[in-house]
């Protein structure tokens, strides 16, 4: 049997993996497009902070390690997929023909339709040759404008500002990571970024950027103001890796389209990670959640169906993201903006810059936003991914008190009984 | 045959000599904030359940980490972070759906549980044999590991 997986990341090399472990004769080829061995993009910004060097991103330490697992990793980008011969494409000019294909080529950073958004020094944060062009041009006092305070935007901030750069950053929504956590903690992040020296410009858009005479980036910042940079990073958002397919049989809706075993709509032909459409626990629906954790869960799940035919049913990754925001810890769960008819509630100290939220349907615990918390947080996953019910006693105590979480969730699974 | 912690909370008295010990043998200070197990107080029964990892087969912290820094200590079975590797990115931190993987900011890494390495200082400590160190069979761990079981997002058809 002929393995062949499209894409380096997390997704493709657990999928290699697994498949490895489950089928020990087959052949299994990676074909990922960049010159380093698979790395992992969560690590980039502690590279940026020389906290790690480029070997310290590598998804896997061992010396030979693919080698000897026998999985090949072969430098090339895929041109096009014919799902009726089983062929793949490459842009050298050569084929590779497979039994089962797994597409799991990730996404992309893009540049939002900005005037002068080509220019040089605008830069993504995304690939490790990217972090060598911002390591390079944010030298201490360096003017650095951020476009966007979303996650990736958040967690680059702290390698920027140990970088002594004086640091700006432009978001056009009303808070920092307005996606992942909601008014009140998004709010107090802010406040603890300005604190720490870091201008941070909400409800703000990014309307053009001109280069003036001395190359320096003259940056305009909605109708009338305009400030001055020495480098613009951009991190507004990540889309998925699908132009390759366009033409083919396998279709697309923002991600590709997969069903609960990961496969897409071409007979053989799989997707897992950042570029699948795929379950979210919460809800039932699909969606590209983008995040470590699910391009796991996908990667795993598609090779035990790439493998054999036991069909295992993938039950939807639960969206989860946590993020430390230059010192500041912050976590997000589920449906932590909340459900219909459901319950909340929150415990706020901005002094201390701690937060909590809780949200329930009925007596089972369905999201959280948390802050400043990182002391037993995966329980929040538990207890959600379970759907453990609390019991009205268990429920009234977390309304009452949510920082009881683990006296709750303890009484609830060891049999102790409840009477705080 | 490999060994588990078992614990009994029944026999706990709350002393906090097993989160002194595991502090000290990892972190070298008599601090229970920087324990790997923790014993929760139910104030009004004069209940204390001590808790830490169960070493659980998923390995959701393992099997989250993007730079390959939790590995399976051959020789005890518990999962152990790899200091010098780890970045300090928390995703196992919210993956563990118990929560016994966690970060601690002064180092910046995360820690957790690795049994000492074959020798449990908290069950060395623990003066009422509430955390024993014993043949994994005889532990009790089902119940924990069926919960892991149930967070697991897969079923086969």
């Amino acid at each position: 049997m002929q393995h062949v997986i499209i894409g380096a990341g997390p997704a493709g090399v657990t999928a290699a993996e697994a498949l490895r472990r489950l089928s020990p004769d087959c052949e299994i080829t990676i074909i990922g497009d960049e010159p380093e061995p698979p790395y992992s993009r969560m690590a980039l910004p502690y590279h940026l902070v020389n906290q790690v060097g480029e070997s310290g991103t590598y998804l896997r330490k061992k010396e030979n390690y693919f080698d000897d697992q026998r999985i090949d990793i072969l430098q090339d980008r895929v041109s096009s997929i014919d799902t009726a011969a089983k062929i793949v494409t490459l842009e050298s000019g050569s084929e590779k023909a497979y039994d089962r294909l797994l597409i799991a080529t990730g996404s992309t950073a893009v540049k939002p339709p900005v005037e002068g958004i080509g220019l040089p020094g605008v830069h993504n944060c995304w690939t490790l040759a990217d972090a060598r062009s911002i390591l390079d041009r944010a030298k201490p006092g360096a003017k650095v404008l951020l476009m966007g305070a979303g996650f990736i935007g958040c967690i680059i901030l702290e390698a920027l500002a140990s970088r002594k750069v004086d640091l700006t950053v432009v978001e056009m929504e009303d808070r920092m990571v307005p996606r992942m956590m909601n008014q009140r903690s998004g709010g107090l992040i802010k406040s603890w970024c300005e604190n720490k020296g870091v201008r941070v410009l909400t409800s703000t858009r990014v309307t053009a950027i001109q280069q003036e005479s001395d190359g320096r980036l003259s940056v305009r910042l909605g109708m009338n103001n305009t400030i001055e940079a020495d480098l613009v990073i951009c991190a507004t958002g990540v889309k998925p890796n699908t132009s390759f397919l366009n033409g083919s049989n396998i279709e697309i809706d923002n991600g590709i389209v997969v069903d609960r075993h990961l496969r897409t709509t071409a007979k053989d032909v799989f997707a897992a990670g950042d570029v699948a459409k795929g379950r979210d626990f919460s809800t039932g629906s699909y969606t590209v959640q983008a995040i470590q954790p699910t391009a796991v869960d996908h990667g795993r799940v598609a090779a035990n169906n790439m493998a054999s035919e036991l069909e295992v049913v993938h039950q939807g990754s639960l969206n989860m993201n946590v993020l430390d925001t230059m010192g500041l810890v912050s976590g997000s769960f589920g449906h932590w903006e909340g459900v219909d008819g459901g319950d909340s509630t929150e415990l706020f100290d901005g002094e201390r810059y701690r937060y909590i939220n809780l949200q329930f349907r009925g007596d089972v615990l369905v999201g959280a936003n948390t802050l400043g918390l990182t002391q037993h947080v995966g329980v929040l996953r538990g207890l959600i991914q379970t759907g453990l019910h609390l019991g009205d006693k268990g429920k009234k105590i977390l309304m009452n008190n949510p920082l009881k979480l683990m006296e709750v969730y303890l009484s609830a699974t060891q049999g102790t009984t409840l009477n705080l | 045959m490999q060994k588990s912690l078992l614990i009994d909370a029944g026999k706990c008295t709350g002393c906090l000599q097993c989160e002194m010990a595991c502090s000290y043998e990892n972190e070298n200070v008599f601090n229970p904030s920087k324990s790997r197990i923790k014993v929760f107080t139910f104030h009004d029964e004069g209940r204390f359940v001590p808790y830490t990892c169960t070493q659980c087969d998923e390995a959701w912290c393992l099997q989250a980490c993007p730079v390959d820094a939790i590995v399976v200590n051959s020789k005890t079975g518990s999962k152990d972070v790899l200091e010098d590797v780890c970045v300090g990115c928390k995703v196992c931190t919210i993956s563990c759906p118990f929560g016994t993987i966690n970060y601690n900011q002064d180092s910046g890494k995360v820690i957790k549980c690795d049994l000492c390495g074959g020798d449990p200082a908290c069950a060395s400590a623990c003066p009422t044999e509430a955390i024993t160190y014993v043949d994994a069979d005889a532990t009790g761990l089902a119940r924990m590991r069926e919960w892991a079981g149930k967070t697991d997002n897969t079923a086969t058809a």
